[in-house]
């Protein structure tokens, strides 16, 4: 049988479209209720799944694996934060939340808060906080389509954002929870299988992750495979793949931030309100983290084990001999090779090997190519390798340029797995974006909708009026989403990422925490809180990342990335000051914070309230 | 069905928020963060990696997961002593 990677790929991903499609078909939301939280009766288990397909974006699946090839232990931050997040999540925050028996995050704050200014407060970072993350998951979209039926990225990103407005806009939360719990096998699956192969081929253990802290034995001798790992790093001017760069308070920082942002996003919080009651969230909850816990506890095993494929195929190769997926890469921008010392030869060196201490390819950020009707000498050289534009870098030896994006692409291909597995890693990276956009446009068209229209604006929308407001919002939104898919602002994207869970941090995971475990925190605490906190956090990552502050002035040594902790103590110490100097909240607020304590009967929520 | 009690409940729930909380706080930021050369330096190594490197890579994910069952299997047994074991 002969059929190829291409044709492959889009039987595959045509095959898990059409389960998507009608699983949604199947499951159209015909009230509120359903729209926003699937009429709140979805088992444990498929709603675990769902968040967990829900919580890992394009992003965590093809980049999350690169990040720790190149940085090793530092890595272990994203690792950590990304999951440990949930403990606090489940303990601190869902039970109650669930039992307010409230529509969105803030919704719950505007109550808690007895105030439109803090509703208000909260929606405009609810919707801050998803438009980051939806921007960047259209243009993975886009991206991937492209490739696949051969259209340009804009054609991509419109036939990606059709296709989440169908089901999501149409289906709602009903739709997108019982189309995500497809997903998420679809994502399981592929992230795994190529795992397993490779840890089978390097260290003749079928599990990956014992394979990790197992011995390398695909030369015949049997080291740790670390150690073999930190060797050839060394060897080649890298720094040991286990130590790591980053200092101690920056790291603990950053993990504390992604955590504490974690449980703050209110895409993430929402999926729980669509359990039947306290003990179900808590259920849920486990499912939720044990499904991540899958993919994260494989994602190292991959970056270790791309790191040593990586390097052992194409060091010291020569351009004529190298794998042809070297080539493929560089056909797509994604991997490029300099000439420097006329050799022939792939040379890969890390910073150690230069006086310099660089290790940059070229100059640019990017790879830039000449026009396709440049002369031949311009695009193609000697060796028949695809040239750049860029002036090359001559401080050091380095000669392979490689994105941290294509470590999970390319792994099946350096492993020599067969097609099939790589049509099934472009069918879960599809799954993976589209099921994280459909996650959060949800929430978008919510917050408009309900926090907004109804709430602020509309008192008077009867249900049917608001799901119609919810499907124009998610329209409206998604046309903002595919803009800046196609027009990506690409620097802001990737920049934008330690803003969102920044934000989250120093906004809703105080203010939730207070409003739950304290009944003295007032209407003036809270906003002040949120307002220090949101104000400290987005002024230290704008000065840093787009005003150009420098390393000399970061406080404590603390990057942006790890800001948010910090915004988080300011938010904690105002809303304390400022209540504990103004007069406590009224007695239908104790009486609400007393009740979400309790795990069952009936919530008690403000009398002009909207029950769903 | 035994009577509510929502004080001792809380106070059920909150020390057990408390002790996971602490544990929580050593595998993810003790363990792997502060003390991890340490660690690495004075721990048999799990497998063939140092320990500190493990517990930061995989050994805290899994013990996440083990927090989160811990609480809710203690949970429900909570809500079951203080009577809020009904269905609604």
């Amino acid at each position: 049988m002969d059929i190829s990677q291409s044709t492959l790929n889009l039987i595959f991903i045509s095959a898990t479209f059409a389960v998507y499609i009608v699983i949604a078909a199947r499951s159209r939301a015909a009230s509120t209720k359903e729209y926003y939280v699937a009429g709140g009766g979805v088992s444990p288990l498929a709603n675990g799944m769902a968040t967990a397909a829900d919580w890992m974006s394009a992003a965590t699946f093809i980049s999350m694996a690169g990040a720790v090839a190149i940085s090793g232990f530092d890595a272990s931050r994203f690792l950590m934060g990304w999951t440990g997040g949930f403990v606090l999540l489940t303990m601190l925050m869902v039970p109650f939340l669930r039992k307010c028996n409230k529509a969105t995050v803030p919704d719950f704050i505007g109550d808690r808060y007895y105030s439109r200014t803090a509703r208000a407060v909260a929606v405009i970072c609810a919707i801050f906080i998803c438009m980051t993350y939806i921007m960047g998951q259209m243009r993975g979209v886009g991206v991937v389509f492209s490739q696949l039926f051969g259209i340009s990225i804009p054609a991509g990103v419109i036939s990606g954002a059709a296709i989440v407005f169908i089901y999501a806009g149409m289906g709602g939360m009903k739709g997108i929870t019982y189309t995500q719990v497809a997903q998420y096998s679809v994502m399981a699956f592929s992230y795994t299988i190529p795992a397993v192969f490779i840890a089978m081929a390097l260290t003749g253990n079928v599990v990956p992750q014992l394979g990790l802290i197992g011995n390398y034995t695909a030369d015949g001798t049997a080291v740790p495979f670390l150690t073999k790992l930190n060797a050839i790093n060394t060897e080649l001017g890298f720094a040991e793949y286990t130590s790591g760069k980053l200092s101690t308070i920056n790291l603990f920082c950053i993990t504390a931030a992604l955590m504490c942002g974690t449980a703050g996003l209110p895409h993430v919080i929402v999926r729980f309100f669509t359990v039947k009651d306290v003990k179900a969230v808590r259920k849920s909850a486990c499912w939720t983290l044990g499904f991540i816990a899958v993919i994260y506890l494989t994602a190292p095993t991959i970056g270790a084990f791309s790191r040593v494929n990586l390097i052992e195929t194409l060091h010291t190769t020569s351009y004529s001999e190298a794998p042809y997926w070297f080539k493929e890469f560089e056909k797509t921008g994604q991997m490029a090779w300099v000439d420097k010392n006329n050799d022939g030869r792939i040379q890969y060196f890390g910073p150690g090997k230069s006086e310099a201490g660089t290790f940059t390819v070229f100059q640019g950020k990017g790879p830039q190519y000449p026009e396709y009707d440049a002369p031949e000498e311009q695009r193609i050289g000697i060796h028949g390798q695809r040239l750049i534009a860029n002036k090359a870098d001559f401080s050091n030896p380095n000669e392979l340029y490689s994105g941290n994006d294509i470590m999970v692409m390319a792994n099946p291909y350096m492993a020599g797995l067969p097609p099939w597995v790589i049509a099934l890693l472009m069918a879960g990276c599809i799954a993976a974006a589209l099921s994280t956009a459909a996650g959060l446009l949800l929430v978008l068209s919510t917050s408009i909708s309900h926090d907004l229209m109804k709430k602020i604006i509309k008192p008077d929308l009867t249900d049917k009026e608001e799901v119609n407001f919810a499907r124009f919002a998610s329209f409206a939104a998604l046309v903002v989403a595919a803009y800046f898919g196609v027009n990506p602002p690409s620097a802001f994207i990737a920049k934008t990422v330690a803003f969102a869970f920044g934000l989250a941090a120093s906004s809703f995971f105080p203010t939730l925490l207070m409003g739950i475990f304290s009944s003295r925190v007032n209407r003036e605490g809270g906003i002040a809180g949120m307002i220090c906190g949101i104000a400290f956090t987005s002024s230290y990552i704008v000065y840093f990342q787009f005003l150009g502050g420098t390393k000399e002035q970061l406080f404590l040594g603390i990057t942006p990335e790890g800001i948010g902790f910090v915004g988080m103590l300011i938010n904690f110490m105002v809303a304390f000051a400022v209540s504990s100097m103004t007069k406590p909240p009224p007695q239908h607020i104790t009486e609400m914070v007393a009740n979400i304590r309790t795990p069952s009967g009936s919530p008690k929520t403000p009398p002009e309230d909207f029950e769903i | 069905m035994k009577d509510k009690n929502p004080k001792s409940h809380w106070r059920a729930s909150l020390r057990l928020t408390g002790i996971l909380l602490t544990s929580w706080f050593v595998l993810g930021y003790v363990g792997p963060i502060l003390c991890r050369d340490w660690l690495d330096a004075n721990f048999p190594t799990i497998g063939t990696a140092p320990f500190g490197f493990w517990l930061a890579q995989q050994g805290s994910i899994i013990g996440f997961v083990l927090i989160l069952i811990i609480y809710a299997v203690c949970m429900n047994r909570a809500d079951k002593k203080y009577g809020y074991n009904e269905e609604d």
